[in-house]
């Protein structure tokens, strides 16, 4: 069953994403944290629209000068937006990691997947042990 | 205290230096090393418009010398020479002093088990020597076969315990002549005995980044020194192995085990060029009947640069296809920072070198275009 969240509210996964759900839709982008590490951006490999995920599965690719990393998706669901601007611009993802660089909108499928996610303090924390 | 990723990896004299100026530290060939300092991109553009500071100790530096050492003599190295060239297609008897030469070392099938630097001495009283430098990740296979090879009649002097290190890019030259007068005169593969503090070095000119620039081979403590020295000039910085890899992709040079390996000869790898008249005409190397072979008929497939159209990188392991069919594979590929776009380079099928030729890069299933492209990617800056 779909659950929706009234309030804008954004988790964080151990894998360096971060999560913004907002009524049935989940925008995904990597953490700034993660932007940093991999330094300079410079392809995205963003997921097609329609595209259904299971929470943990392969979402997206993100490729720094020396590697490509995978992006993994945090909730189950179909994806119904992709941001189409990263394709020429990948850079955003350094200059704006956890705003206009996010990756795709997920239409998610189960709200209650959120549980097992970080809030900001828990995933500084996290950072941090890393 | 820096703290040790294993205990299995070994570090070179500037390991400290590296933790100190934040350096990220990974294991490579068998030495903790810095992969980046400030991040890839900015530390490969700094290289191309001023100086880069590289660590290169982890690599193979050593010595073969006749029985009782250096002497006078032309005669002493052309019996070096001939004792080398048992093992690599190159001619090294013609070497002149002070001239260094890359080659590579091959096994019996004509497959090339490493590629290394061979320069012999300018000093007329220093001869019977030649300074070798050989890769880092298979250094210890190759002095092995250098010590059964020339058992009882040269002798092998292993220098990895030294600091080795190269300064690359435009403003190296006048960085570095600071502190070896003359080294500016020195031209693109030629190298010679200068002192820092009162110490022995051997400065080549050479590198492996496309650009122009020196590498020095040192003491440790003299090393040492002279890395926090020209650290302290605003022309020179620190660079990793990120972006050591991504300068010499650009300029087209091969990093054995990837580009090259024991699989392939030197004109599978468009390196025929290290095989001199002389010794072609001799036939004397390992593995000589296929190499002539394939100079005379053609090799199946030969190594070339590939640029991807898209701007999804094609890395390592890259499928190459032409109208469906798997024609080639990559086997360097990256995003190179002065080209602006994904370079790459592999092996394909001999009817399809031809730069310009279109081919389909199949990037994580997915069919992109891309096209045969002469190497290298960037005009090279050598001083000839």
């Amino acid at each position: 069953m779909t659950q929706s969240f009234t309030q804008q509210i954004t988790f964080y996964t151990e894998d360096h994403e971060w999560v913004t759900v907002h009524g049935e839709l989940a925008t995904v982008g990597i953490t700034q944290y993660a932007a940093e590490q991999l330094g300079d951006v410079v392809f995205v490999e963003t997921p097609d629209v329609g595209k259904t995920v299971k929470k943990g599965d392969e979402l997206a690719v993100v490729e720094s000068v020396k590697a490509a990393s995978d992006v993994y998706a945090p909730l189950s669901g179909e994806v119904v937006e992709a941001n189409e601007k990263l394709a020429d611009a990948p850079e955003t993802v350094n200059e704006h990691a956890e705003s206009e660089g996010w990756f795709c909108v997920i239409k998610f499928s189960d709200g209650a997947e959120t549980e097992g996610l970080m809030d900001k303090d828990a995933y500084y924390e996290f950072c941090k042990g890393q | 205290m820096a703290e040790q990723i294993s205990d299995d990896l070994r570090t070179t004299p500037l390991h400290g230096l590296h933790v100190s100026l934040g350096g990220k530290m990974v294991p490579f060939a068998g030495y903790e090393m810095p992969v980046q300092f400030e991040g890839v991109m900015p530390e490969h553009l700094w290289t191309r418009q001023h100086a880069g500071l590289f660590d290169v100790s982890h690599m193979g530096p050593c010595f073969l010398m006749l029985p009782g050492g250096p002497r006078e003599g032309d005669d002493a190295h052309a019996e070096i020479a001939a004792l080398v060239e048992e093992v690599v297609p190159s001619s090294i008897a013609t070497l002149k002093p002070g001239q260094a030469r890359l080659t590579v070392l091959l096994n019996e099938h004509g497959g090339i088990l490493d590629d290394l630097i061979i320069s012999r001495p300018a000093e007329p009283d220093r001869q019977g020597m030649l300074y070798i430098v050989v890769n880092g990740a298979v250094k210890h296979q190759d002095w092995a076969l250098f010590e059964k090879q020339f058992e009882g009649r040269a002798e092998l002097k292993r220098a990895d315990d030294r600091v080795l290190m190269a300064l690359q890019g435009p403003e190296a030259v006048d960085v570095l002549n600071e502190y070896f007068p003359g080294c500016a005169d020195l031209k693109f593969m030629h190298f010679a005995r200068m002192e820092y503090e009162g110490s022995r070095c051997l400065v080549s000119r050479c590198g492996y980044t496309g650009e122009d620039g020196f590498e020095i081979l040192m003491f440790p403590d003299e090393g040492h020194s002279l890395a926090v020295t020209l650290l302290d000039d605003p022309r020179v910085k620190p660079i990793g192995l990120g972006a050591r890899d991504s300068l010499r992709l650009e300029a087209g040079l091969c990093l054995y085990g990837h580009d090259m390996d024991a699989a392939r000869t030197p004109v599978e790898a468009d390196l025929q060029w290290v095989m001199q008249k002389s010794r072609r005409e001799r036939a004397d190397f390992p593995g000589a009947a296929r190499i002539l072979d394939q100079l005379a008929n053609g090799p199946a497939e030969k190594r070339v640069g590939i640029r991807p159209l898209e701007r999804a990188p094609a890395r390592e392991g890259t499928e190459i296809h032409v109208n469906g069919e798997k024609v080639g594979v990559i086997t360097s590929g990256g995003f190179g920072p002065s080209v602006e776009g994904p370079v790459a380079m592999g092996y394909i099928r001999a009817d399809l070198t031809e730069p310009g030729t279109p081919v389909q890069l199949l990037v994580r299933g997915k069919e992109r275009a891309g096209e045969v492209a002469a190497l290298p990617f960037v005009e090279p800056n050598y001083k000839r």
